[in-house]
This record gives structure tokens, sequence and C-alpha cells, in this order.
């Protein structure tokens, strides 16, 4: 049950949340609706599942146009960020709800709803009220509610925002494992790229309305279509004109031909990961990611000038954003050797 | 610390002291010579008056007064309710305002705005008087005065309250396959049913209580149209002190168990 959604647009009184977006989701798929608060995600997928009406555009599931479809007819499961549990039920009739409304017997439901219960690992639960589970709980429940119905698709909205770091890796995963098995097509909106990357197969990044740059995970990361793809689904140093990802800077103690002068300013131990901020000549703050045995092989320390040799820097034409299509290709400069490699010291 | 919380405790013990006072005062006081006085003389004299003719027509009135206001204006609350939080119509803010006038205007202008309608020379009387339908100094008068008194109280109580719910329960109703009607009886009304429970109680709390307009459009008949509020002050003015006490009593209790109904059916589901 593929969604194809074309020329969406709708405002808010004067906040336009969607401006002629168009999307394709393959049947099947995982697909991640990226981008910050208020560049219109949640609005696209609560318009696919029609909570909210779009002002122009249509939206399509299974070649189906479902546009003027009622919510309660279009059989999508829905997750919200905040749950929305039934909190006047238990978990068992929470997720019985879509069935009882299906007028299915009895017997039927509860074999149904033990089944999902088991499915979210709930089972000893069913007898609980909402409010005596915790938020990781409440959520598989809320999942679980979204499935018993076998929707055509599925679709999340932020649904592990409310969670706690811990929980919410572990919920990822969970995700991705679950629609590997069910295969349902699956829309999920997330404003985290990490989080984004890990469980989608395909992502979709938006901004002020508008679909930047769709494709795979190594695409966006690699081949980002403009300035706002490119900082916004990994860490990004601006030199000049070009863009260039911390992993992607050399440090150097000895200048050549391409390297420019820059003075250690703060060394971060993250980890094995270790930041390290510095200050160019002209007053541009740059930071480069190194490893631990990087660093101890380079004996940095804080005010000392070293030289920075950036690989694989991109800049992009114009400000404008491609339409949509995210098969424009940036340019590359210095040389164009987007192949090299930061060596590793 | 200590010292803080020294000096808190005396000011705290003032403060208790000025609420209780007050409240035993201007309340309990009053309520309770009441009871004194009721039964100051045996049980014998208040339950005689109750039980009179006229002091049983007049509870069986007063009865018929909440078993069709209350419903009546359930019902309305809810929706008015829906439509304001809901759907965001416009002249909603005039409708919000509107539906408080009860509360802000006397119950005898009340009683006397039902006249100009449908008194003599009132707009609809010539209408009714031809259908054979007579309003004033009858009970349908009298439902009409008290379904206009009570009007505001179930809307002023389920508004926070979907306020507070939000939509997202309902809209998870919705994907999950069930319709408007549907979404209403299993999600909403469920999430909700405290604080119109709570209207409720207010609402008959104030239809069994109604004086004023319905003193006004009734002509207060002994026997006829005369509820329990009435029956009271009748019976005050012909110096009948134990029936005027024992129908004030009886009145209390009757309100006083609505509420208790609502609050042992709370803690029976809490439990």
């Amino acid at each position: 049950m593929g969604i194809t959604v074309e020329g969406a647009s709708k405002s808010f009184g004067d906040f336009q949340a969607l401006n002629d977006v168009s999307i394709e989701v393959p049947n099947g798929s995982l697909t991640a609706l990226l981008g910050p608060s208020g560049s219109g995600k949640s609005t696209l997928l609560r318009a696919i599942a029609g909570l909210e009406t779009l002002d122009a555009g249509r939206v399509m599931i299974d070649d189906e146009d479902v546009s003027k479809k009622p919510t309660q007819k279009r059989e999508v499961g829905f997750v919200f960020q905040h749950y929305a549990a039934f909190k006047h039920m238990t978990v068992f009739e929470n997720v019985g709800f879509g069935l009882k409304i299906r007028k299915w017997d009895k017997a039927k439901i509860s074999a149904r709803v033990h089944e999902l219960l088991q499915l979210v690992q709930l089972d000893g639960l069913a007898d609980r009220y909402p409010s005596q589970l915790s938020g990781g709980q409440r959520q598989r429940m809320a999942l679980a509610r979204a499935l018993a119905v076998e929707p055509q698709v599925l679709l999340l909205d932020e649904p592990f925002g409310a969670l706690d770091a811990k929980v919410r890796k572990d919920l990822r995963t969970w995700l991705r494992n679950l629609h590997e098995e069910m295969h349902v097509t699956t829309i999920f909106v997330t404003h985290d790229q990490e989080e984004a990357m890990d469980v989608a197969g395909q992502l979709v990044v938006m901004n002020e309305g508008r679909v930047e740059q769709s494709g795979s995970a190594d695409d966006l990361y690699d081949h980002p279509a403009n300035e706002f793809v490119m900082s916004f689904v990994g860490e990004v140093n601006r030199l000049g004109d070009g863009f260039v990802r911390p992993h992607d800077m050399d440090v150097v103690l000895d200048p050549d031909e391409r390297t420019e002068e820059a003075m250690v300013q703060r060394i971060v131990a993250l980890g094995f990961e270790i930041r390290v901020e510095f200050v160019l000549a002209d007053g541009t703050e740059v930071w480069a990611q190194l490893t631990r045995a990087e660093l101890q092989k380079l004996e940095l320390r804080q005010g000392q000038i070293v030289y920075l040799r950036p690989g694989k820097t991109k800049s992009f034409s114009g400000d404008s954003p491609p339409d949509g299509g995210g098969a424009s290709t940036p340019r590359d400069s210095r040389g164009g050797d987007d192949a090299e490699v930061s060596a590793a010291a | 610390m200590s010292a803080h919380s020294g000096s808190g405790s005396g000011s705290r013990w003032g403060l208790r002291f000025l609420g209780l006072g007050y409240v035993f005062a201007l309340l309990l006081l009053p309520l309770g010579l009441i009871f004194y006085k009721t039964f100051e003389h045996g049980l014998a004299p208040p339950i005689d008056a109750i039980t009179s003719p006229d002091g049983l027509h007049a509870l069986k009135l007063t009865l018929i007064m909440v078993a069709i206001a209350v419903p009546l204006n359930t019902i309305f609350g809810i929706g008015c309710a829906l439509l304001l939080v809901r759907h965001r119509v416009r002249g909603s803010g005039v409708i919000d305002a509107i539906i408080n006038l009860p509360f802000a205007i006397s119950p005898i202008v009340i009683g006397l705005s039902l006249f100009l309608l449908y008194g003599t020379k009132g707009w609809f009387e010539p209408a009714l008087a031809e259908a054979g339908i007579k309003i004033l100094f009858s009970v349908p008068g009298m439902v009409l005065a008290s379904i206009f008194v009570s009007l505001p109280f179930v809307v002023r109580e389920t508004v926070p309250v979907l306020q507070e719910i939000g939509t997202e329960q309902e809209q998870a109703a919705s994907t999950l396959g069930a319709n408007a009607w549907q979404t209403f009886w299993r999600v909403t009304l469920p999430a909700i049913r405290w604080g119109v429970a709570y209207g409720v109680v207010l609402t008959t709390a104030r239809v069994l209580g109604e004086f004023g307009a319905v003193s006004v459009v009734s002509g207060s008949i002994s026997g006829q149209t005369q509820t329990l509020p009435l029956f009271v002050e009748k019976q005050y003015e012909n110096f009948n002190l134990p029936g005027a006490f024992g129908a004030s009593v009886l009145l209390a209790l009757l309100a006083l168990s609505t509420l208790l109904a609502m609050n042992v059916l709370k803690r029976k589901e809490d439990a």
C-alpha cells in the first residue's frame, strides 16, 4: 500500500504549514519525515490520516484518492506523541477499541488483543489503566492499538519524542524489528536526524513547509542537495563558501598550500570521540572530530597553533532549495575531490 | 527553619480559626438551628406537615421540576459545551456570555420576563390561549422558570473539562474507525463524566431550591402550583413553624443526597 501526496498545501491563518509538497512512499517501506519544528512534517502526516484537510493537493493510498474520505474510513494506524491513551479504559480495552467498533465478537477480540500485547511485550498488563504504565509502555500500548485493526499504513507522529533517551533507543530498535516482521508501510515523523537515520530506510527532509530532499540516509549525508540538508543531517563547519563535516577536518602540524592556520581553543572529550574547537585567523570558529588516538598522536593543547586541511568540502550554488526532488547534485569545490577521505592519523 | 515554621504555624492556626469561625457563624449555625427547631417537639409535627396533602403535593411537584429540568439542561449543557470548545464557530464568544445571564439576573426578573411572554397581553399569549395551553400559574411555566435559572451549570462545569482532555483521544478514536457518534459515547462522554456529574448536582440543587422565578410565575396555589420552597414560605406565613422547618429539612436532605450520591459513585469507581 504505497502512499502518494501530490501538491499538498495547507495554511493556518497566516502561517503556511505546507507549500506544494509532493512525496512518494513505496509499499512496505519505513520512511522518516525529518525536519525542525514548524517545517510542516506533522501537518503532512496528519493530512495523510485525514486529521487535517488540505487547502490544495491530494493524498493517495494504494492508488486510491482518499482526500475526501473521513479519517475513520482511511484505515490508517496513527500513533501520537503523547500517546492519546483512552484514560478510562484498561490496556485491554484500549487495544481492543478498534475491533469493538468493527463489531468483532468477544472471543475473537480477546485472542487478537492478547496476540498484540504479546507482540509489544505488555501481555501481563492487560488489566492496568494507562495511568499505571510508564511512558514507554503507554507508547507500545498505543502502537498495539493502532496495529490491532490491521491498518493499510502506519503513521507515527514523533512517537518517541516524550520519552527519555534510553527508552527512546530501545523503542527505535524495536520499531525497526517490528517493521521487518510486519512490512506495513510506515511513515514516522521526527526532528532527530540520528533517530531518522537509525530507523528509516528512506528519509524526507522538510523545511518551512517544503521538501528539501528525499533519499536514503547515505544519499542525504554524502550528497546533500543544499546547505539546509547538509547542516540538518549532520554536523557541519562553514569555511568561506564551502561546508565541511567535522570528521573531514584533518589536523596537521606543518602547513602546505591547502591548509589554514588555526588556534586550538578548547578540547572536549566525549568518550571515544574528541571534539576540538579552533578559531581561524579571520575569527571563524570551526571544530574537528578526532579519535582519542589521533589526539594523543598530535599532542594538542589549548592555545596551540596548528593547520587544518579540510577534505570533502561542499558548496551550493545558490541559497534557494531545489524543488522537492532531490535529484540535483551539489557542486564539489576544491578540485572536486569528492572521494578524498580524511587520512587516519 | 524552625523559626519560620513556628511563625507559619501561628498564622496557620489564626487562618484556620477565622475560616472555621466564618463557616460556623454564617452556615452551620443557622442550618443547625433549623434542624434543632424542626425536631424540638419530636418527630411528629414536621412529619405531619410534610405528609399533609399539600405537603405531599409540593414534594411531588418539586420532584417533577427536577425530573424535567435536569435532563433537559444536561443534554443542552453537554451539547453547548461541545459547540463552544470543539467547534469554535462565529459568535461562540457571544453564546458563552449569554449562557451566564441566568447567573447575573435576579430570579425575580426572570419570572417577570416569562410574564411578558406568556402573561395576558404577552407575545405568545393569543396563540397559546387559542390552543388551550396554560403556561402561567401552572406547571409548564414553573418548568420553564426552573430550566431558565439552572441553565448555565452543566455548561460551566463541562467546558473546562473538555478543554483539559484535548482532542487527541477523539482523533485516536477516529483513526481506529469510530464515527462521531461512537467517539462521543465511548471516548468523550466517559472522559468528561465527572464534570457533567458535578454540573448535574448543581443543577438539581438549584431546581430543588428555586424560589424567586417560580414564585412569580406559579401564583403559589396550595395543592396546585406549590413547590417545596413555596410551601415553606406559606407555612411560615401561616405561623406553622414545624411545617416550615420540616419542609426545609426535607429540601436540604434532598440536595445533600444528590451530592452524596455523586461522591459515592465516584469513590466506588476510584477504588
